[in-house]
């Protein structure tokens, strides 16, 4: 067995008195895909801001290719070169262009020449269907379009893990699909994600790995036609019953 | 039997193919003459008529011709006309000073007081005393202190100037006021701005200098702007400490003269500088709030 890219071990994070990651142990190989799902509260997104620090947690250790987050020879911005992430909301900075939102963190945090961060970013944006709208700014596109600009953004340092949070969740029913086509590419050109959605056909579609989430415990993980089809525990079994009512499986 | 259909099918039918059954949009009214003309006619004429009953009222009191002689004097403004405009290109000068001054106290006031950590702890402590010392007193007051005070004492290696230490009150008070506007601006950038940056590998000075501070100003500009406009008016406080302002230069004719028509004429001058600024405020105002209605839509 490889060593896992990601190494969660026993990962616990209290909001004050509520326990909102309770023990979470979770392993992710290279290479692969693990969707995170379950209700909303259920700790998912804590989970990921927990990995690339955006959230601090109480116990537990996160580590990358063996090296815990908390190493001191990580600097102040090498784990964030390595691990990206994309938020629901997409954050792009409304105030910069899309070439500029690209570019931003390369050249002011990593620095890489303008010239080269530019190149890089064109090249990205070509490779996404995006290369005419470099001089555009965030309100003027569409939501699938700002973000794949999103995506794209957090691709520039060209990290080897890649959290996404909800991406779709704030799009059009119209517009899932060209983001969603973009992370099926990401998956086949190898990359390792890390996945909360709502999206059970396209976690079902996409993952490698399930992970059923309730009450900051993975309650259930396995292959997403072992899990989406058998569940074995009930609250799982409940979760998806609701999922399928509500006609999004 | 399908001929038989209840007739809605066959509207419906009509409807989704565009047909002939849907009404078409309604013309646009044509105005006649009279329609267009006369409502702005009726409120010309109703304006000239009350506001000239108003000054026909006025002008026919019997004082009306002392009051006149007393303020309206074209003569004795023509005469102080040359020194108070000398004097308002004075207080031009102090203002557009000032306000730069302003600006860039003011933020750095507003950075300092948003820097997080204890090692940062005095300059917050200093930011807050700062701003609730300033803006709790009177700026007149603070011109006097600055404005006598400090010349008085002879410093060496330091300005003695009035105007210079004048000046320096309105910065010191009128910073207070932007640091606060900055701050609301600041506070008012959305989160995940700031965690889009963090993840990104910004620092805090970076994500502050290029995330979240362009955001800030774009959004305060207006209230900015309305500050600059206050200011406007409140640089002739320095005519108090014997700054020759407009102000200044309007009362000294007027002690000489008796005659205060060179105070109405600083006034109209303070009114040709402040009402097309206050109009170009409330265009950025309106400007602002149509990008922001944009950006919810």
């Amino acid at each position: 067995m490889t060593l896992p890219r990601l190494s969660i071990e026993g990962l616990t994070k209290y909001f004050g008195e509520v326990l909102v990651l309770d023990d979470i142990s979770l392993d992710v190989a290279p290479h692969e895909v693990v969707c995170l799902i379950g209700a909303s509260g259920s700790g998912k997104s804590t989970l990921l801001r927990c990995i690339n620090k955006l959230t601090e947690f109480d116990y537990g250790t996160i580590a990358l290719d063996g090296v815990s987050i908390d190493d001191p020879g990580w600097g102040r911005n090498g784990l964030y070169r390595r691990v990206g992430i994309v938020f629901q909301s997409y954050n792009l900075f409304p105030h910069m262009s899309v070439m500029e939102n690209i570019t931003l963190a390369p050249i002011k945090v990593h620095g890489i020449a303008r010239a080269e961060a530019r190149a890089n970013a064109r090249e990205l944006l070509a490779a996404f269907g995006m290369d005419s709208r470099g001089d555009a700014y965030p309100e003027q596109l569409s939501g699938g379009q700002q973000q794949r600009v999103a995506i794209v953004r957090a691709l520039a340092t060209h990290p080897e893990v890649l959290l996404l949070d909800e991406v779709t969740a704030a799009l059009d029913p119209e517009l899932v699909g060209e983001v969603l086509a973009i992370i099926r590419r990401l998956k086949a050109e190898g990359m390792t994600m890390v996945i909360v959605t709502h999206e059970m056909g396209f976690a079902r579609e996409v993952a490698d790995r399930v992970c059923f989430l309730s009450d900051g415990r993975i309650v259930e993980e396995g292959e997403p036609g072992t899990l989406f089809s058998a569940p074995r525990h009930p609250r799982t079994q409940k979760f998806l019953q609701r999922i399928i009512e509500a006609g999004r499986l | 039997m399908s001929v038989s259909l209840p007739p809605q099918g066959a509207g419906e039918g009509a409807d989704l193919d565009r047909g002939p059954r849907r009404p078409r949009p309604p013309a646009r009214k044509s105005l006649t003459a009279t329609e267009r003309y006369v409502p702005t006619l009726i409120s010309i004429a109703m304006v000239v008529l009350v506001f000239g009953a108003v000054a026909l009222t006025v002008t026919s009191a019997e004082q009306w011709p002392r009051i006149a002689r007393q303020f309206f004097d074209l003569g004795a403004m023509m005469a102080s006309f040359p020194q108070v405009l000398r004097g308002f290109w004075l207080n031009i000068q102090i203002w557009v000073a000032c306000l730069a001054a302003i600006m860039a106290w003011g933020l750095v006031l507003a950075l300092l007081r948003a820097l997080t950590g204890p090692w940062f702890a005095p300059a917050r402590v200093f930011t807050v005393i700062y701003i609730d010392l300033f803006r709790g007193l009177p700026v007149l007051l603070l011109v006097l202190i600055f404005g006598f005070g400090i010349p008085a004492l002879n410093l060496p290696g330091l300005p003695n100037s009035a105007l210079f230490w004048g000046a320096t009150a309105m910065v010191v008070s009128y910073a207070a006021y932007s640091a606060e506007i900055y701050r609301s601006g600041i506070e008012a950038v959305h989160d995940g701005q700031r965690a889009a940056a963090k993840a990104l590998g910004l620092s805090q000075w970076q994500t502050m200098r290029y995330a979240i501070l362009p955001q800030a100003i774009r959004n305060v500009m207006p209230v900015l702007l309305n500050l600059a406009v206050a200011l406007q008016k409140d640089v002739a406080l320095l005519s108090v400490i014997g700054v020759r302002d407009a102000v200044r230069e309007a009362q000294i004719y007027t002690a000489q003269t008796f005659n205060y028509s060179s105070l109405i004429a600083a006034a109209l001058l303070f009114l040709v500088a402040t009402i097309p600024m206050a109009r170009l405020t409330d265009y950025f105002s309106r400007k602002d709030r149509e990008r922001r209605l944009q950006g919810v839509l």
